[in-house]
């Protein structure tokens, strides 16, 4: 194809746009309506993984090590844990450290325990981080096998509920994203299809001309294009305006501790070019399959 | 030029359409195709522009074997020749000269060309001075003129009209009638099936008869033979 003949093409297309100006309207309202809906689940489910994942990041696994194992025994089973598969951190806290933690996290209670600082009741304790949160349990029931490990901790019971909540949360946002998906590619196509049965007439006479596939298939596959690229920037407008001020306004009023939203630059710009991309993808997808039906080829 | 040999067509519901027909047309003919309704004639000329295939035979244009040319690659063979239509089938959000240009646009040629050329064919059928009107602030006999210059900015060799003047008023018949001549006169092949007697039997012309899928009647200059 000459560069000439594809300058024709972009022409076309945007003459199109205006010859056709209620079916471009039509067409555009669709992406916008869609893009919309999905764009602003997007947004609530990527905030949501983003909140999940920063509670899953606090969960660690505490092993009380048994009196009875001296320093030697103590840095063996340090070196054995760090040693297994999956473990992102390994800190030790000597019991003297753990008493002064609890007596001041406890505040002016904790006084209550200062006499123990003679003798100290607690363990020495290693703090294990994994690189997969889910991995806790696993590392948990490892180490409970270890010598000389007295106890493990790692939030037992509660752990697991939070683990197949944010499961259950992920999926569900999964689910309902991918489906909106489909029901605005099935909308809009729809409405494209329309659009251009109602110019099959044009088709057909651009083949009796003899205009090849290819040549009638360019200005159809530029205006997809246009219209989906037109139909996303209603709803770009839209979700960056709102999420701007949430995040400036409504956020900082949450001071609950794991509620932080995602900031919104470059949050805003992704999210963005992901609409724009879905819309033009949308867009072509959707004018090509209409086209198809009146090209015999 | 046009060769049919031993042209069948039966349509997959069964109607037997072309029932065997052998006919040749030479460089430079005017050719009237005549007969009555559903006697084959629309089946004849749409396996000229290969909008059907035939059954069995073969169909030869410009050298070509239309049966055997691919689905895709139809829009090629039709640069070849030039069509006319009894419901003009021009773009109708298209201009007068965007349509005309538009079959020059496809086979890729100079801007330069191509607006020279389309303000001559314009020109030659008489609707310059329209150039910028849509087809719908045309009357009739205008948007014919504008599919005739249409199938002849290419310079095709041969120009297949298919009843051009059945939605027209006998004067205007008459106006585009003198064009096709025109065009004729000019070297071109044309074919042209009509359900008009006045214009057969006034501009003297090689007639061809069809009937029930068959050629009943072919005479060098004939007459329309039927009554209305």
């Amino acid at each position: 194809m000459k560069f000439r003949t594809l300058l024709r093409h972009f022409r076309e297309s945007f003459k199109n746009i205006g010859r056709n100006g209620w079916m471009t309207f039509a067409s555009v309202s669709a992406v916008t309506v869609t893009l919309t809906l999905v764009g602003v689940f997007l947004v609530l489910m990527m905030n949501l993984n983003h909140i999940a994942g920063n509670v899953e990041k606090d969960v660690e696994v505490r092993a009380h090590i048994d009196n009875a194992a001296n320093d030697d025994d103590i840095k063996a089973i340090g070196k054995q844990i760090s040693e297994m598969n999956g473990i992102e951190s390994i800190i030790f806290s000597p019991k003297d450290e753990e008493l002064t933690n609890l007596i001041d996290d406890l505040g002016d209670n904790g006084k209550a325990f200062k006499p123990f600082e003679q003798d100290n009741p607690l363990r020495d304790v290693y703090i294990i981080k994994t690189k997969t949160p889910q991995d806790v349990i696993k590392v948990a029931k490892e180490i409970e096998g270890f010598e000389y490990i007295q106890s493990v901790k790692y939030g037992q019971g509660y752990v697991e509920k939070l683990f197949s909540f944010v499961n259950i949360a992920r999926n569900i946002g999964i689910v309902l994203i991918v489906g909106l998906l489909f029901t605005a590619m099935f909308l809009i196509s729809n409405t494209i299809k329309i659009t251009i049965v109602a110019r099959r007439k044009e088709i057909e006479i651009m083949r009796l001309v003899g205009a090849t596939n290819t040549f009638i298939r360019w200005p159809f596959f530029l205006e997809g294009l246009w219209l989906g690229i037109l139909g996303s920037i209603v709803p770009i407008g839209l979700i960056s305006v709102l999420y701007y001020n949430i995040y400036k306004y409504a956020a900082p009023q949450i001071t609950f501790k794991f509620v932080d939203l995602l900031p919104a630059s470059p949050f805003i710009y992704q999210v963005s070019a992901l609409l724009i991309v879905i819309g033009a993808v949308i867009g072509i997808w959707g004018s090509l399959m209409s086209v198809r039906k009146f090209l015999k080829v | 030029m046009i060769e049919m040999i031993d042209v069948k067509k039966t349509y997959p519901n069964g109607v037997i359409a072309i029932n065997g027909i052998n006919v040749k047309i030479k460089p430079g003919e005017f050719v009237y195709v005549v007969g009555p309704s559903g006697a084959g004639k629309s089946t004849f000329i749409k396996m000229m522009y290969r909008e059907e295939k035939p059954t069995s035979g073969n169909i030869l244009v410009n050298g070509l074997s239309l049966p055997s040319i691919r689905n895709s690659k139809v829009p090629l063979f039709r640069r070849n020749i030039g069509m006319v239509f009894q419901d003009f089938k021009l773009l109708q959000t298209f201009t007068v000269y965007e349509n005309v240009a538009f079959a020059m646009e496809v086979i890729e040629k100079e801007p330069e060309e191509i607006k020279k050329r389309v303000m001559e064919v314009l020109d030659l059928v008489g609707i310059k001075h329209k150039a910028r009107m849509l087809p719908s602030e045309l009357s009739g006999g205008e948007q014919q003129r504008v599919a005739i210059a249409r199938s002849i900015v290419n310079d095709p060799k041969v120009v297949i009209a298919d009843e051009p003047t059945g939605n027209l008023d006998p004067e205007t018949s008459w106006e585009i009638m003198n064009i096709f001549e025109e065009i004729n006169k000019r070297g071109t092949t044309l074919v042209m099936a009509t359900h008009n007697r006045d214009i057969v039997n006034n501009i003297k012309r090689r007639v061809i008869a069809i009937e029930s899928g068959k050629i009943v009647r072919d005479e060098h200059r004939g007459d329309y033979g039927y009554e209305i």
